[in-house]
């Protein structure tokens, strides 16, 4: 009877279960209370329309352009600053990576994030307005005739997130970056391969995996955007994104059936946009990246 | 296209040394090595002589002298251009590249055509004995394999010069053994030039023609590995090479040997340079054999089986270490008579 008990007991152990794994449950209580609850409250919410059928709700969302043309505006604002995000940290983490002062400009980079979406707004509103020193600047100098509009449109919502995703997407990238033995690099020189050769055929290769994991990430940050939108966007035409769409619903509307609707359809894009990303990491290299022994 | 030609008559160092701020990692490393010749860059760890290799390699920019193939100069050439083979420490494999795509790599940068390249990454891998594991990547290899791998991959491009950075420090002794081997049967096929890197003075004398012995960033010493075995030029080259009784003494001269004083007894040695009162002795723990009327009285303090023979820690009754072996069986504690040939026994300056 003992036997047959320490047995288990030894089985679980060796599947890595002891007494250690219970320091897990918080965390998965916090888990289930604070995600898994919610999002599943949400999704029967969403089937729960306040008028119609339990689709009504999807139906409503899909009939009516003003809603559903708000996915392609997000898109239109979410890819391309992911994608500018990302491809500019690979050079900038290329180079901070030979730099002896790294903290520092880690630091300077990181402020950003730190500062939070509506400082950064309030900032670039000021900077960026019509009476702006930028705008000041661009005047005096004869450079433009009328004040440049870089607020209130689609490219205020862009330039904020460049400034707050950018900091992200460099930090994930630079400790990519600096997780490749320079060694291969340095192999690839000697074997004949100029800078450029060494970029694509050793370097961007074995960066592949983390990039589309610093994708994944920074789109998901992006296509939640909403302080920048409403603040520096013109949150009632081209920056229409649809978390407002969503907040709308909940918070003007009070529908909140539909609102969880919407917010189903955000996760839906989301994971569509990440699947289709981590699958086409497979089609690279996944291994280590280092093959030293010792 | 790199611009060194298999046919090159002499690599040369003038004056080269490199600072790293104000450190000087290297200084004054005056070296020709001749087309064939297996020279071994041979010092303890610090000393500058993986400074030196990359200075050759280029993939470092030295801060002072110059570097000549023939006729051109180097050491503005980039490590691109000089189409040297390299063999890394940690081999540096291309992690995301098949055994074969890391071999034809150099191949490929030529835009070589696709047959050739063919042909002789086949050639290389034979050579290292890897025909078998083409197809493989470098994590699903052991230690000895990845190491031929990044031996093939160096010399497929047929390099006038194959630089070598304690290729062997990664692996187990039996291995370390099997690849010195190796690396001599490949050097001696291909008549490329190589140089190496080690801190192993016992790989340093088996595989080279000739070694420059480094400590502290300068060269102390170039010379065969007879040379240098047998005759240290100073020292601290002799406690480098496995001269581990080190002893101060005072120094009488006597014709063309020299009187000193070990462990209290008097013994002649051999002066390597002009010695003055106070003198350094240098003795091989091998040529310090206990007998049983030999000068140097000693008290065993470990005595350490080694199969053939015993190696033993002996205090002196100046309080000396002395280090010796033996045929015959030492037991701690026992009081020996120890005696070296004067031949052996050399002595320097102070």
């Amino acid at each position: 009877m003992s036997a047959t008990h320490l047995s288990l007991r030894r089985r679980l152990r060796e599947r890595g279960l002891d007494g250690v794994t219970l320091l897990v449950l918080p965390g998965v209580v916090f888990v289930l209370a604070l995600f898994i609850y919610p999002f599943v409250y949400g999704l029967v919410l969403s089937f729960q329309p306040k008028e119609g059928g339990w689709l009504a709700n999807y139906q409503k969302f899909f009939s009516d352009p003003f809603l559903y043309d708000t996915i392609w505006l997000t898109l239109q604002i979410a890819v391309p600053a992911t994608l500018l995000n990302t491809v500019l940290s690979v050079p900038v983490a290329l180079r901070v990576r030979l730099m002896k002062r790294q903290k520092l400009l880690t630091t300077i980079l990181v402020i950003p994030i730190t500062l939070g979406t509506v400082l950064v707004a309030e900032g670039l509103l000021t900077y960026l307005g019509p009476r702006g020193w930028l705008n000041r600047v661009l005047l005096e100098f004869g450079i433009a005739d009328s004040p440049v509009r870089l607020i209130h449109n689609y490219w205020g919502v862009m330039l904020s997130m460049v400034i707050s995703g950018f900091p992200f997407t460099f930090l994930l990238t630079l400790s990519y970056v600096t997780g490749i033995d320079p060694a291969l690099e340095q192999a690839g020189a000697m074997l004949g391969a100029r800078s450029r050769q060494r970029f694509f055929r050793i370097l961007l290769p074995l960066l592949a995996p983390g990039l589309a994991i610093t994708l994944a990430l920074a789109f998901v940050q992006a296509f939640t955007v909403f302080p920048s939108a409403v603040l520096l966007g013109a949150p009632a035409g081209p920056t229409r994104v649809i978390s407002i769409v969503a907040y709308q619903a909940a918070f003007e509307q009070y529908d909140y059936p539909l609102a969880s609707a919407i917010a189903m359809l955000m996760a839906g894009v989301q994971v569509l946009i990440i699947v289709a990303l981590l699958g086409a990491r497979t089609l690279v290299f996944r291994g280590p990246v280092s093959t030293g022994k010792g | 296209m790199p611009i060194a030609s298999r046919d090159f008559r002499e690599l040369r160092l003038e004056g080269v040394g490199r600072d790293f701020g104000q450190h000087h990692a290297l200084r004054d490393v005056n070296l020709t090595v001749r087309r064939g010749e297996f020279v071994a860059l041979l010092g303890p760890s610090g000393c500058g002589k993986s400074t030196a290799l990359n200075c050759i390699s280029g993939l470092l920019q030295p801060t002072d002298g110059t570097i000549w193939l023939d006729g051109k100069r180097l050491d503005e050439v980039g490590p691109e251009d000089r189409g040297f083979g390299m063999v890394f420490q940690n081999y540096a494999l291309f992690p995301h590249m098949t055994v074969r795509r890391n071999v034809g790599f150099g191949l490929v940068t030529q835009r070589r055509p696709k047959a050739e390249i063919e042909r002789r990454v086949d050639e290389a891998l034979a050579l290292v004995r890897l025909e078998t594991q083409s197809d493989k990547l470098p994590g699903q290899l052991s230690g000895g394999q990845q190491q031929r791998v990044a031996i093939a991959r160096a010399i497929v491009v047929e390099p006038p010069l194959v630089l070598m950075d304690e290729p062997l420090s990664n692996l187990d002794a039996k291995l370390r053994l099997e690849m010195r081997a190796e690396i001599r049967r490949i050097h001696t096929m291909l008549g490329c030039s190589t140089i190496y890197v080690t801190h192993d003075q016992e790989e340093a004398l088996s595989l080279a023609d000739r070694i420059m012995v480094m400590i502290d960033g300068l060269p102390r010493q170039i010379g065969t590995p007879e040379e240098l075995y047998a005759r240290p030029a100073s020292a601290d080259v002799a406690e480098f090479m496995g001269y581990r009784n080190l002893v101060p003494s005072s120094a009488v001269m006597a014709g063309t040997r020299v009187g000193v004083t070990v462990s209290g007894a008097r013994i002649l040695g051999t002066p390597m340079a002009t010695v003055a009162a106070r003198a350094m002795v240098a003795i091989r723990p091998d040529d310090l054999r206990p007998t049983a009327d030999g000068p140097i009285t000693a008290l065993v303090e470990i005595a350490e089986y080694h199969g053939r023979d015993f190696y033993a820690v002996a205090r002196g009754t100046e309080g000396e270490e002395l280090y010796f072996r033996s045929d015959r069986r030492i037991a701690t504690g026992e009081t020996v008579r120890l005696t070296a040939a004067p031949d052996r026994v050399l002595v320097y300056p102070a």
